[in-house]
């Protein structure tokens, strides 16, 4: 008897179809979310050498992916950083399903290797550490752009990218760990506040 | 070949919806020995499978914004219990020009119960007798005193905790001890006492004791997400159990109800739906029937049963049917309180809501608006969610430890403010029939008007000024801004934002003014009753759903009287 199998691509077919039909598909969406969720984690495994393949970006673009992340959110001496909370394989994974995420991603590091080529000759990846501050500090704020609007696609690329790696790390173990959230528990009474700090 | 399947049993009574109004009437109609069929557009609930209860955001791959983030930042994420939402597939609705409003529609077993946050406000005697008192807007047909009964059964049997007050704003009711105050609302508090506003501890359909077999909350926050202990109130878990206990009670999920089809008596005989799930139109009969499809949905089905005797649709003598259309209005400012980041970590779940509320405080005095508002309010250490650090990251911009060092700690450093306050009905806000549109079901779709008086505007820029001067005298910063111009003046929401949109079959005691007579029956068929919020004539500050539930408890009460007396 042939084994039932659902492949990934008809888990996020109707994953779509059950979100853009609203409210009484609900459930299906969370169920195939439970689902997808394992095929990642089984993809991870069975990857050799555990490596994460990605779904939407080239290596190339990934790698600059993960060193944008860990440059907007990097490990400190207590707690790792982006990459390690898993932010690219989050960003990765819902860029490959959506068409504005491609534009807006795919198309800013392209943006990004075209700039710094142009600055540096070099792509982002391959720019020496001063080169690629240089540049971030370029796109990290509105105000560059009000001065030079050439910067202006960039800073918004930038922008979309620094929401979706705080999302990413500060949702993941280490990140929720990191703000001290304490909850999501069963309580028999609520404690109530501890003491507030003197103002 | 089109067929209409029509079931020969009769029931006692049909009701159309199974949410807030629709269970209350489930419960109390087969309690009193009633057969009762319900019609539920969407599909059953089962806890085990959709409630999402203690999952932790990296446990999902999409981390609960769903595929290609396409749930991000909305109402339905992927951690909520299926709740509802602003569009459906094959059911649109229409906004006439120069109109915005939005329809939040639930197409699930408890409809939006499974949704609402458990705000349980009694209405204030002044509530009912608008007009009297101002001038504007018009009294209801029957007192506070009249429906005080009523309240007191709703709270004791589904579990309210509060705090007696004497507030005239805020009848007290039967209530659960509420639970201890979080860091935010003891802050909030004190803030308040110095200014002389009122906050005390907020009504809620959440047990902290447990009752009637239900157990006491266990404070994970997680109310949104649907309760597997029931410590919660939603209808399909409280109520609807105890109608199936009766035997006495025929659940149709996936029922798509189109019209009430009258008899050549002139009185209702059954309801024609759509089974969505083989496309068949099939009737089912009953000697009475409720709707309680929320107050939009229920107008539009009076409006589309139009026959002979009622051209205009049913119970629709007197053209109010879909007028008098309003909504809270509903403001918003947050807060940086900086006194917050000193805060060591310590657990801020509590209930799924606010433990502390701000009941409108003004109503003694002379204000540049008619009516008013409470404010809702909360921030704080909540759990960690995608999309909740957009609006800092935007400020802060930058990358690395500044970035990441600003985000801890300002975590927990945010209160927001809610106001919602009453609207006046004004003659530029109704739904009717579209004339042009049909839903994939074939039943004609509504078209919304809607424009905010003047009054709500200066309601709104009164709550912007209180929630700065809070914030402000907290020593915190306010970091909303709301311009006095433009489409939304002083941040007020567009119409149906929040979700208490009602009024569109009030009552009255005159039939020629009114729809349904002060036991939510129609004037014009004696055996129709809207038990939802169409039957408000105002929409004071408190949040519907206690009402509605007082309300159909109270008609369904009439209504078993009346058939047993055969008047029906």
């Amino acid at each position: 008897m042939q084994p039932i199998s659902v492949s990934r691509r008809d888990v996020l077919k109707a994953l779509t179809m059950g979100v853009t039909a609203g409210s009484v598909l609900r459930v299906i969406p969370a169920q195939g979310a439970d689902m997808a969720h394992r095929m990642v984690q089984a993809e991870k495994a069975a990857a050799p050498d555990r490596a994460y393949k990605p779904k939407f970006f080239s290596q190339h673009q990934y790698k600059t992916l993960q060193a944008l992340c860990e440059a907007i959110i990097p490990a400190d001496g207590k707690v790792g950083g982006a990459v390690e909370a898993g932010a690219p394989e989050f960003i990765d994974l819902l860029t490959s399903e959506n068409a504005d995420y491609q534009l807006k991603l795919g198309g800013g590091m392209m943006w990004l290797d075209a700039t710094c080529t142009s600055r540096y000759g070099n792509t982002y990846l391959e720019c020496n550490v001063e080169q690629k501050k240089q540049t971030l500090d370029l796109i990290a704020y509105r105000k560059n752009g009000r001065a030079d609007p050439s910067l202006n696609q960039g800073i918004g690329f930038f922008s979309f990218l620094r929401n979706l790696t705080a999302d990413g790390y500060f949702t993941s173990e280490i990140g929720i760990k990191d703000l001290g959230y304490v909850g999501n528990s069963y309580l028999r009474d609520f404690p109530g506040c501890p003491p507030l700090p003197q103002t | 070949m089109f067929q209409v399947i029509r079931s020969p049993k009769v029931y006692d009574v049909c009701i159309i919806g199974s949410g807030a109004a629709g269970g209350t009437a489930a419960k109390v109609l087969t309690e009193g020995g009633l057969n009762v069929v319900m019609l539920e557009a969407g599909p059953p609930i089962d806890p085990d499978k959709d409630y999402k209860e203690h999952v932790w955001p990296y446990e999902l791959a999409h981390r609960g914004v769903g595929v290609g983030a396409q749930l991000r930042g909305a109402l339905n994420d992927e951690f909520m219990a299926p709740n509802g939402a602003w569009s459906i597939e094959g059911e649109p609705y229409v906004s006439a020009p120069g109109s915005t409003f939005r329809w939040f529609r639930s197409r699930v077993v408890g409809g939006r119960t499974n949704h609402w946050g458990r705000i349980a406000l009694r209405f204030a005697p002044v509530d009912f007798r608008a007009r009297s008192t101002d001038g504007m807007g018009d009294d209801w047909p029957l007192t506070y005193e009249e429906i005080a009964p009523y309240y007191d059964k709703v709270e004791s049997y589904i579990g309210v905790f509060g705090t007696k007050e004497n507030i005239p704003s805020a009848p007290d009711g039967m209530f659960l001890p509420p639970p201890k105050p979080r860091c935010t609302e003891v802050f909030v508090k004190n803030t308040c006492d110095k200014l002389n506003i009122l906050c005390i501890p907020s009504r809620l359909a959440i047990l902290t004791k447990p009752l009637n077999g239900r157990r006491a909350c266990h404070y994970c926050a997680q109310c949104g997400r649907g309760c597997k202990t029931a410590s919660n109130f939603s209808s399909s878990q409280v109520m609807l159990p105890v109608a199936q206990e009766t035997g006495r009670f025929t659940l149709v999920t996936g029922a798509m109800a189109r019209e009430i089809v009258v008899g050549k008596n002139g009185k209702a005989e059954a309801v024609s739906y759509i089974e969505k799930a083989t496309r068949t139109e099939r009737q089912v009969k009953a000697k009475a029937f409720i709707l309680a499809a929320s107050a939009c949905e229920s107008a539009r089905v009076l409006l589309n049963s139009k026959s002979s005797q009622f051209p205009d649709g049913l119970a629709n003598s007197s053209g109010v049917v879909g007028r008098y259309l309003t909504d809270s209005v509903g403001s918003y400012g947050g807060g940086y309180f900086p006194q917050f980041e000193k805060m060591p970590p310590h657990n801020h779940d509590g209930v799924g809501g606010m433990h502390m509320y701000i009941p409108w405080w003004k109503f003694n005095r002379k204000n540049d608006f008619l009516r008013g508002y409470h404010v809702e309010f909360g921030g704080g250490r909540n759990m960690p969610n995608v999309g909740d650090w957009d609006d800092l990251c935007e400020a802060q911009e930058g990358y690395g430890l500044p970035l990441k060092q600003k985000i801890r700690s300002t975590y927990g450093a945010f209160i927001g403010f809610n106001g919602r306050g009453e609207m006046i009905p004004n003659e530029r806000s109704y739904c009717e029939i579209d004339p042009d549109t049909v839903d994939q079901w074939g039943i004609p779709v509504l078209r919304f008007h809607w424009q905010w008086g003047d009054n709500e505007i200066r309601m709104a820029k009164d709550m912007q000024e209180t929630f700065r001067a809070m914030v402000e005298a907290a020593g915190g910063t306010y970091v909303t801004k709301a311009v006095p111009d433009g489409p939304y003046p002083y941040g007020i929401e567009a119409g149906g934002v929040i979700i208490h949109e009602l009024g569109t079959a009030r009552m009255g005691a005159n039939p020629k003014t009114s729809a349904l007579n002060k036991y939510c029956q129609a004037h014009d068929v004696k055996n129709v009753f809207v038990t939802d919020a169409a039957a408000f004539v105002t929409n004071p500050d408190k949040n519907p759903t206690l009402t509605i539930m007082a309300l159909s408890w109270r008609a369904s009460e009439y209504l078993i009287d009346e058939a047993k007396k055969n008047q029906l």
